[in-house]
């Protein structure tokens, strides 16, 4: 009834992978160059920037193939 | 990200760093964004309290499952499984799948073809006013009181392991449901709880992976909970034959009866806070897909509850490489236990998250919790404003409104059900026994709600005064038994037929009581009071109602075949873990 034009919700979502996954690539990459003091159990497989680049790349999908005025928002 | 940055006390769990803050309040701002966007989408009753009717069966059914997903279930599962075992499983698996492949194919074309807004509207179309007036005041006041819970639950974890103050915790969180659910109705709410859902998988998921790799694989995850715990713990099925045989002190007849046939058949398919989502679908075809998605995922979801409970029995120790014994809540809460630094079952998420998760993937880790408690409140009060609005305040206060008065009714209701649940939150903070009260007082109407709506459905012949007086015997024998029970403990062994049976059996087989009881009453009852004519059965009942069929669709289209496929793999996944 009101989808033309509205806002998708895999939009928002993707927003929210991307803002977190770059925050998390981020952290993962300045503890690279910083090896923390304390460093979590299995640091050395720098889970934060895979884990991180991942939910960015997916995030990007998102944001790109549900940016708003492409799609419905209830799809 | 340096220790002089980090913002919690020594004595807390885990300890955030600024950009582990910067995930949270960037999760709160978003969330708030969504509510403040929707606003204008919702302008009619069935906007704000069916979405309009227009939701996908992938958001429908994504939406269905997040709403159960609270923390309080990630956390309390993820200890159970560390207390129990692979047990917990069954919670997910036996105590779901089935209940929601049934809601999809034999109950949901009656809810959606009746129109209904609510479960209690239904037993009013099918039933009556009476077992109408019974279902939606139960419902409506123990679902704000079990938000409450749940808010002083949520503020209690994060007082534990973030070492946030209770009362900023309980109004931050409540004061963001307030506003968007307020704002955006049930579209707001099922919007956040797809979100909620994929956040809660990308800040959980790591932990059972990672502890998979630690432990070096399945195998010898298996072998090193056997050394350090049980072999039974790796056991789904073999060890039910009697309760003496496993940790959980049940066996196969209250999981498969009580569990499976009563308590989650009668939570899944008539609990007003989960089929109100799948009421949001656009038509009946998204509507049976919707729980069938819900289930699908739902027997991924011991992945990242269950496996990071067994993961902690193999790996969790301490920096000296001894093994962290987890204790009951009632041991770590002492003084002794506090002393001693000990932890209870529940912290068992919280320390893998620490254990594993480094600057970032903590907050996100934090948030997927956060995240959980928000959908489960909001769950809460979408369907505590629907069922007093439509069920209570347009049933016996003020009939034949305008659409407008309804919608701000149901806006207000919105906000004064999150000061309830906050005045309950207060309530539970000065008298934690209310908390275990508030619990059973839940359970008590859940199993014989679902005796009195299948035979609704399934049966002709059940009357109003059947259908009403058996729903009223089932949850009155159900009171008397925890009645019973909580007088006399010794009692369990006549409810649950063994002297073994433990506390978790007692839930199991009262629920399987009541809900015979309602049904042999509803039974006898109808068979001697006149029915309705079959003329007002239309749309309410198999065998008087004319169903869609879907013969032009193709295979891959029929909700049928994916139920099949679901069903198919959680047999060959009961199998595996046997």
């Amino acid at each position: 009834m009101h989808a033309e034009g509205s806002i998708s919700i895999w939009f928002f979502i993707g927003i929210a992978l991307v803002v977190n996954g770059a925050l998390i690539l981020g952290a993962g990459l300045y503890e690279l160059v910083h090896p923390p003091e304390f460093p979590v159990v299995l640091y050395q497989l720098h889970a934060s920037i895979w884990w991180g680049a991942a939910l960015f790349v997916f995030g990007l999908i998102y944001v790109i193939k549900f940016k708003p005025g492409k799609t419905a928002a209830h799809s | 990200m340096t220790p002089a940055l980090l913002l919690a006390t020594p004595s807390t769990l885990v300890h955030l760093s600024p950009v582990d803050l910067i995930i949270i309040v960037f999760y709160f701002a978003l969330v708030l964004s969504i509510g403040f966007y929707l606003k204008s989408q919702a302008n009619t009753g069935e906007d704000f309290f069916l979405a309009g009717r227009e939701m996908t069966a992938w958001i429908a059914g994504l939406a269905f499952l997040s709403a159960n997903l609270g923390a309080l279930e990630l956390m309390g599962w993820a200890g159970s499984a560390y207390q129990y075992g692979i047990l917990a499983t069954h919670w997910y698996w036996i105590g779901a799948i089935p209940a929601m492949l049934f809601l999809a194919l034999v109950m949901m074309p009656f809810y959606y073809i009746s129109k209904t807004h609510s479960v209690p509207g239904y037993l009013k179309l099918r039933f009556g006013e009476p077992a109408r007036a019974v279902a939606a005041i139960s419902f409506a006041f123990m679902t704000v009181l079990m938000s409450g819970v749940n808010m002083y639950a949520m503020a209690k974890v994060l007082q534990i392991v973030l070492g946030w103050n209770i009362h900023f915790s309980i109004w931050v969180a409540s004061i963001t449901v307030a506003i968007y659910v307020a704002l955006g109705g049930l579209r707001s709410a099922i919007f956040n709880e797809v979100l909620q859902f994929v956040l809660i998988w990308a800040g959980a998921l790591l932990v059972p992976i990672m502890g998979l790799v630690e432990a070096g694989g399945w195998t010898n995850l298996k072998a090193q909970i056997a050394a350090n715990a049980s072999s039974e713990y790796v056991h789904l099925w073999s060890t039910l034959g009697d309760f003496k045989n496993n940790p959980m002190g049940i066996n196969w007849v209250g999981i498969v009866f009580g569990l499976c046939c009563v308590i989650s058949a009668g939570y899944w398919t008539t609990d007003f806070l989960v089929v109100q989502r799948v009421l949001a679908a656009k038509d009946l075809r998204a509507a049976k897909m919707a729980p069938i998605i819900g289930a699908a995922f739902k027997m991924a979801v011991p992945f990242i509850v269950i496996l990071p409970g067994l993961a902690a029995l193999a790996v969790l120790k301490d920096p000296s490489g001894t093994l962290i014994r987890l204790v009951p809540e009632s041991v770590a809460t002492t003084p002794q236990g506090i002393a001693q630094g000990l932890h209870s079952y529940n912290d068992v998420l919280p320390l893998m998250l620490a254990r594993y998760c480094g600057p970032g993937l903590l907050g996100l880790g934090i948030t997927a919790l956060i995240a959980g408690f928000m959908s489960g409140m909001a769950g809460n009060v979408t369907a505590f404003s629907t069922v007093w609005t439509y069920d209570i305040y347009a049933a016996s206060i003020k009939k034949n409104a305008s659409d407008k008065h309804y919608l701000n009714m149901g806006r207000w209701s919105t906000i004064v059900g999150v000061i309830v649940s906050i005045g309950t939150a207060y309530l539970v903070m000065r008298s934690a026994s209310i908390m275990d009260y508030v619990q059973a007082l839940f359970s008590f109407f859940i199993a014989p709600l679902f005796g009195t709506v299948i035979l609704g459905m399934l049966w002709k012949r059940a009357t109003p005064a059947g259908g009403f007086l058996g729903l009223l015997a089932g949850t009155l024998s159900s009171i008397g038994m925890w009645a019973w029970v909580y007088r006399d403990p010794s009692a369990l062994r006549y409810i649950a037929l063994s002297d073994a049976a433990k506390p978790m059996a007692e839930n199991m087989f009262r629920a399987l009581w009541s809900c015979i009881i309602c049904v042999v009453v509803t039974v006898v009852v109808s068979l001697v009071t006149k029915p309705k004519p079959e003329s007002e059965l239309n749309g309410l009942v198999y065998g008087a109602t004319v169903i869609p069929h879907e013969e032009h669709a193709s295979l891959f289209h029929k909700p049928a075949f994916w139920a099949a496929v679901v069903a198919v793999v959680f047999v060959i996944l009961n199998i595996i873990f046997w």
